[in-house]
């Protein structure tokens, strides 16, 4: 049995429909990321999971628990991580620490071993006296992780951990992540970030409260219908929209470059003809592989 | 009158007490140029956007924003540049359509050439489905896209952008990204920070700042040849790491 699962779940507020009819279930030990844009649902999903909301219809076990009935027999193997930083910005990174650990009732010996831990991995030690106000984003949310982790929850659940942090505050901290799910910690993560999303073990691309896919990260670009292109050509205002109206193709710009999509059942040779009128020579046209990004973005288009 | 250029920064500091947020950093930025300010959280990029949009007084050293000087001409910086700021900015209670003729008010725009404008903006930004409810509710894509609609009410030349795509999903960066790069062909310079390395491979050129100073500057391609990484964001966190290794051992 999954140690956690997401079953028909739904949730409106007023006429909006936040989550409609969503599954999914995560194995323990697996990092499990949700993915997709502002609004797609997933602080539902996952406030659900928390026992912090009631779903209209459906039900989220963790641990064969029910997430609403039962959740103070679950509270002490889950960890949460909020999406806004939630702990007390006016006491310093000790003090915030020792108050989650009175919140857990890890006291005494255990504490002091416990925080000895959460210091080594968190690199926070020197900083352990600074308020949490003065701490860097990356620090803060190296240090909301620690308070999340105080009672060795078995089940870590992380609501956009690492969004506004810079990237090697990022990497450092899926380090982490990685390094808990070595010791069998299991992790639901949601991210903005294609990148966070290819560490994972599997995702789940979201939107309008849906799943729209899930698999493993080598697997689901597979789910792209077409072929993409790399066009290295200046990719200006001009030629981008010259490309758009090349009937079957859908330009975007992409670093100094432009990938060009053609839509499935059509071939470089079939629109060569127009590509040529268009000004454009097809031999700088180098096929490359969809990623996780065109992927998710040719799915939500679609949808 | 393209060659000029938009923003100069020689040997610019400020310090808050004994820690030297910025500190003596040198930078020249070309009119038309879309520039990636980039560093790790902390390094000083927000205090350096503030000290040019004439918000914050710098302890040393001299800046000129669209040739204005940041000491004594904040009034004139302020009219010529457009600023977004990492937080946002807009009044919650408020309409999106609202809150531009607040700002266009506050920018001294009339009555005529605000709603000439608020027109023109959400037609160009697309922000006719959402710009008569209030901007509480909506999602944080949307809200940057209004953000962006007022810094650019008064047709700014210079336009400063702190994080405008954190926390935005995949597809809005990338319309955001579209817009600020018709901006750019239009013209208009465009100064932004962002923690996301595929929209910096976008820009013209980027700076990496860490702990105050700018520890390199150049085209990304460059750059990433230069240090032989594979790409940006390998580039960014080798870069960072070794200064910081420097650092323990010194």
């Amino acid at each position: 049995m999954s140690l956690v699962s997401v079953e028909s779940l739904s949730k409106s507020y007023r006429e909006i429909r936040a989550v409609d009819d969503f599954s999914f279930a995560v194995d323990q030990g697996e990092i499990y990321a949700l993915v997709g844009p502002d609004g797609a649902g997933k602080t539902t999903i996952i406030r659900t999971l928390c026992g912090l909301i009631n779903p209209d219809s459906g039900v989220a076990m963790i641990d064969g628990l029910d997430c609403q009935r039962k959740f103070e027999s679950i509270k002490p193997i889950l960890g949460y991580m909020p999406q806004v930083f939630s702990l007390y910005p006016d006491l310093t990174v000790t003090e915030n620490l020792t108050f989650y650990g009175g919140i857990y009732g890890v006291v005494g010996e255990d504490y002091r071993t416990r925080v000895e831990y959460l210091y080594r991995f968190s690199n926070l030690k020197p900083f352990a006296d600074r308020r949490a106000q003065a701490l860097s984003g990356g620090m803060k949310q190296k240090l909301a992780l620690s308070c999340a982790l105080m009672h060795q929850p078995r089940i870590l659940i992380l609501d956009e951990p690492t969004t506004g942090v810079d990237p090697l505050s990022r990497r450092q901290f899926w380090e982490i992540l990685l390094e808990l799910k070595k010791q069998g910690v299991t992790i639901i993560v949601s991210t903005p970030y294609m990148d966070e999303v290819a560490r994972s073990d599997r995702a789940c691309f979201v939107f309008k409260g849906k799943k729209l896919a899930e698999g493993t990260p080598a697997a689901l670009p597979g789910l792209f219908e077409g072929s993409l292109y790399f066009c290295d050509c200046r990719p200006t205002v001009q030629t981008l929209e010259a490309l758009n109206q090349v009937s079957n193709v859908q330009a975007r710009r992409f670093g100094g470059g432009i990938h060009v999509y053609l839509r499935k059942d059509v071939t470089l040779p079939d629109i060569a003809t127009e590509l040529t009128r268009a000004g454009f020579d097809t031999g700088g046209f180098r096929p490359i592989r969809p990623d996780l990004e065109d992927c998710f973005i040719q799915l939500m288009e679609e949808s | 009158m393209t060659e000029r250029p938009a923003v100069t920064i020689d040997n610019l500091s400020r310090h808050f007490d004994s820690f030297k947020a910025v500190d003596g950093i040198s930078l020249e930025v070309t009119s038309g140029e879309t520039f990636g300010f980039l560093g790790a959280n902390g390094a000083g990029k927000t205090t350096t956007i503030r000290m040019l949009c004439g918000l914050l007084a710098p302890t040393s050293g001299s800046g000129t924003v669209a040739g204005f000087d940041i000491y004594r001409q904040a009034e004139e910086i302020k009219k010529s540049i457009g600023y977004m700021s990492q937080k946002f900015s807009l009044y919650p209670d408020l309409t999106g359509k609202e809150n531009l003729s607040f700002y266009g008010a506050a920018y001294g725009m009339n009555g005529s050439s605000i709603a000439s404008r608020t027109e023109e903006l959400a037609e160009r930004l697309d922000l006719h489905d959402f710009i008569d409810r209030p901007t509480r509710s909506l999602p944080v894509g949307w809200r940057q896209r209004l953000a962006l609609g007022v810094s650019l009410l008064h047709r700014p030349r210079i336009l400063f952008l702190d994080e405008p795509t954190s926390g935005v999903d995949p597809v809005f960066r990338r319309k955001f990204w579209k817009i600020l790069y018709e901006l750019a062909e239009e013209g208009v310079t465009v100064f932004v920070t962002t923690h996301y390395m595929d929209e910096a491979e976008y820009c013209g050129r980027i700076s990496i700042m860490h702990q105050g100073k700018i520890v390199e500057v150049g085209q990304p391609f460059e750059l990433i040849q230069k240090h032989r990484a594979e790409n940006l964001e390998e580039l960014f966190i080798n870069l960072i790491n070794g200064r910081e290794a420097a650092n323990a051992e010194a």
